[in-house]
């Protein structure tokens, strides 16, 4: 399939405005200096990526990713960001002051990882042909089916370990009182 | 569409969060780095799922593990950080170096 064809399905230009601000998004997540605006493009990536799950007809998925991620965690990230660094502006110390071998190293993981891709769709057949499942959307049922059989026990650990990460942030995260402040009424 | 496609955006937004895990100084940013690369890695998985097309959807029931995962980190990650910041006064991860001899 030649870039032409590829270009010719217009599933591909949905693909093509979703990935190109994805990408640019992804990129001033990683280079902006004011971390507000770092969580907020993080909330544009995430968007986009919830859009091509629809488009790759993982609904469920996309709704899960938009409740969980763009409601819940950016909003956690956005208090973590306010509770440690009181005045929020452009700051120049948000990165390390040397930066290139992390992008030696990015660029390193990169290179590795479209080679593979490269080197498995030349041996893998029906790599380049058309994905079969876009069109009908994945029923949130065979998902749930899935969660009480086969996956029955990664779920409940799942559940468990979710559990166990929320106590344990609670208790690291609150206040140790002195006995004195315990008998004014705990109040900090 | 096809996977390869995937495969490549994938890779890019994996290898952009390695580049903002290895430079970034403050701690809430390198989670956010971090949250990058599990996004790549949850594209890859709808899109194999898309390509093999199972009848029981296993790769977006890995993605939706990839996702609860994430939140339980984000949640105790952030706790960490706000107790070192609490007793360090600074979120910077290459100040905390109490352990370095």
């Amino acid at each position: 399939m030649t870039f032409s064809d590829w270009l010719a399905e217009p599933v591909n230009w949905a693909f093509l405005a979703l990935a190109v601000p994805m990408t640019l998004a992804a990129l001033r997540v990683v280079t902006s200096r004011n971390v507000v605006h770092s969580a907020l493009f993080l909330v544009l990536t995430l968007a986009a990526s919830a859009g091509l799950f629809i488009l790759l007809s993982a609904e469920f998925v996309a709704w899960v990713l938009v409740l969980v991620y763009i409601g819940a965690v950016i909003v956690l990230f956005l208090f973590g960001i306010m509770i440690t660094r009181a005045p929020i502006g452009r700051e120049s110390d948000l990165s390390h002051a040397r930066r290139w071998p992390a992008a030696l190293a990015s660029l390193a993981v990169l290179a590795l990882t479209l080679r593979l891709v490269l080197a498995v769709s030349g041996q893998v057949e029906g790599f380049g042909d058309p994905l079969p499942a876009v069109g009908a959307a994945t029923p949130s049922g065979v998902l749930g089916e899935g969660f009480i059989t086969k996956y029955l026990i990664p779920f409940e650990a799942v559940g468990f370990v979710l559990l166990a990460a929320l106590i344990g942030g609670i208790t690291l995260a609150r206040k140790d009182l002195t006995p004195a402040e315990e008998e004014e009424g705990g109040r900090v | 569409m096809i996977v390869t496609q995937f495969l490549v955006l994938g890779a890019v937004l994996f290898s952009l969060g390695v580049y903002g895990l290895l430079s970034r100084r403050n701690a809430v940013t390198v989670l956010l780095a971090v949250e990058l690369m599990l996004a790549a890695v949850n594209i890859n998985l709808v899109a194999f799922e898309a390509f093999w097309n199972t009848a029981a959807a296993h790769g977006q029931i890995f993605a939706i593990f990839v996702i609860t995962i994430a939140a339980a980190e984000v949640g105790i990650g952030l706790a960490i950080i706000l107790l070192v910041f609490r007793n360090r006064a600074s979120g910077n991860v290459d100040e905390l170096d109490l352990m370095k001899w």
